[in-house]
């Protein structure tokens, strides 16, 4: 408004002092395309930022006590792309996430939702924006009571004026899209953890939200599950262009979905990178936390001798043995 | 110290019940979810309870009236107040804070452990108004219902006792029944009962909603919110009782 009210004076002022030297015609002109010229620059230059940096986590500090849980994190979660958050237990990965949909309150810092402080939002703006938020719990958090088909509703009865039978098209809609048919007359504890997670996955996603939190998505999962819902996670990610958070101890899941990479230690960040470059890290805390094991140390060396084009990509097992 | 925390922790989540619905078809549905949970729910112990509590008042007082003087009737009459003034808001509540308070505190509480109020939340629901206010809501429209039910069971209870072991015959009881009632002693019931539904609704509802921890902490929750709740009915019975008969 400020710099509207600026813009307007501007443009007055150096009509008035145009038209005494130019004439009316050509003085409307100049002074048009001149105040057009940077505001539309600054419009494409605020969508451009608001669209690349979705969501900014600046200098967040957030203790519970006399210990502080998350020191002085600054990050950037990009739009379109998985941003993953991991760490050990203990290292501030669910305190960080639970900071940046609101359950926690940062005691310093601000968290910037594409270009709006959502650390100095009221109540009500607040309410607003997390209808454009879905988030898949660790434990599902489905609500035991309700049905499959009633769980992935619910955000539709309480923010849409849709007839039952437009909800009820949608709802198959999202089910369909995490690949689950005919469990809508399921309850929560007849349906396995897989399904759950996906049941998860289509409730918080039921409104076609800009912004999704996974905390632990692969958690209590087998490894083959556990790899469809990643591609799940990847493909919703890429197809609705929402910025997701992830925050997981899955290793699979770095390699597989890990676009951008947090790795948090003792509630600080400690490198920051894609899962490509975690390859190559030089960082021993990294390194010993992702690789724990001699068999992904190996996976590792393999990976990086690929990338360097050392090893043939399409390689064969027996050469290998060789 | 504590006291005055969760004193002011109780009344902020008072407050933040009475905020706009989101929608009120879900608000509304979930009201009429509650009232059925609330009302049917108890509805069977209540009706036990106040058939055999109008039956014993009638027997105990018949049992202690004994001087020829006084008329049969009045066991009736004693019978009526005491079921109306005493035995159906307060009794009845009492019951009412074990079974329906427990179920809120313990509902309430596996929600928060299951992160399903966090996940109400995040889809930008105040959970206070959805999960509380329709809970309270119910309790102030059902539990009165009950308290009028408990009462008319409770004083045909005493009917069918007194009959039934010959202690006074239908018609001296009915006599008795209509002699010196005051309609203030209904109003009376009512001004408890509303009184005590409020405090079966919102103190479970306290202690679930700020459950920290596991099973064992829900059960815990759940014990200490009936116990509560019921010394504040007796407490609220007293303050009432003195302010207005």
């Amino acid at each position: 408004m400020y710099l509207f009210c600026l813009q307007i004076i501007y443009w007055l002022h150096y009509y008035y002092n145009n038209k005494q030297v130019a004439g009316s015609s050509t003085a409307i002109k100049q002074p048009l395309r001149r105040t057009l010229q940077p505001l539309v620059v600054c419009a494409a230059v605020k969508s451009i930022h608001q669209l690349v940096l979705m969501i900014e986590v600046k200098n967040i500090i957030k203790g519970f006590g006399d210990k502080i849980v998350i020191n002085d994190v600054t990050a950037t979660m990009q739009t379109g792309k998985c941003n993953l958050i991991i760490g050990t237990s203990g290292s501030g990965k669910t305190v960080l996430m639970k900071c940046l949909v609101g359950l926690f309150e940062p005691d310093k810092g601000e968290i910037v939702y594409s270009g709006h402080s959502f650390t100095a939002m009221g109540e009500e703006e607040r309410k607003e924006l997390r209808q454009q938020i879905g988030m898949l719990f660790q434990g599902s958090a489905l609500f035991d009571s309700m049905t499959v088909e009633q769980n992935v509703m619910f955000p539709l009865d309480m923010f849409t004026k849709w007839s039952f039978a437009e909800k009820l098209k949608r709802v198959n809609e999202v089910l369909d899209r995490v690949n689950l048919k005919d469990a809508n007359k399921k309850f929560p504890a007849e349906i396995s953890g897989g399904m759950k997670k996906r049941v998860g996955i289509a409730r918080a996603i039921v409104l076609n939200p800009k912004y999704l939190f996974c905390d632990e998505p692969n958690s209590g999962l087998d490894p083959q599950t556990s790899l469809v819902i990643d591609k799940l996670i990847k493909e919703i990610t890429t197809e609705y262009n929402i910025t997701t958070v992830v925050n997981t101890h899955d290793m699979n899941s770095v390699m597989e979905i890990g676009d951008n990479i947090l790795y948090m230690y003792q509630g600080q960040k400690e490198w920051e990178g894609t899962n490509q470059e975690i390859i190559f890290s030089k960082n021993d805390r990294l390194n010993s936390f992702i690789f724990a094991s001699e068999f992904l140390q190996d996976a590792k060396d393999m990976r990086m001798l690929e990338m360097k084009g050392k090893i043939d990509n399409n390689r064969n097992m027996d050469d290998l043995i060789k | 110290m504590t006291f005055f925390t969760e004193l002011g922790r109780y009344l902020l989540m008072i407050k933040g019940m009475f905020s706009k619905p989101e929608n009120m078809k879900v608000y509304w549905k979930e009201f009429m979810h509650q009232c059925n949970d609330i009302g049917i729910g108890s509805l069977g112990i209540v009706v036990i309870i106040s058939v055999f509590m109008g039956a014993v008042s009638a027997v105990q007082t018949a049992y202690q009236l004994v001087s020829p003087v006084i008329p049969k009737s009045t066991i009736a009459q004693i019978v009526r107040d005491t079921v109306i003034l005493e035995f159906a808001p307060t009794l009845v509540c009492i019951v009412l804070a074990g079974v329906v308070g427990s179920k809120i505190a313990s509902e309430l509480g596996n929600m928060r452990v299951s992160e399903q109020i966090d996940a109400l939340e995040i889809m930008g629901i105040n959970t206070k108004a959805y999960l509380i206010m329709p809970k309270v809501a119910a309790a102030l429209v059902v539990i009165p219902m009950l308290v009028v039910i408990s009462g008319v069971l409770g004083i045909w209870g005493g009917r069918l006792a007194g009959v039934a072991s010959g202690i006074l015959s239908a018609a001296e009881y009915d006599k008795g029944l209509l002699s010196s009632f005051f309609a203030y002693n209904v109003f009376f019931a009512l001004t408890k009962a509303y009184t005590f539904a409020f405090i079966i609704s919102t103190i479970p509802a306290y202690y679930g909603y700020y459950v920290k921890g596991g099973a064992l902490e829900i059960g815990r929750s759940s014990t200490k919110s009936v116990v509560v709740s019921c010394v504040l009915i007796l407490f609220a019975d007293y303050i009432l009782a003195a302010l207005l008969l």
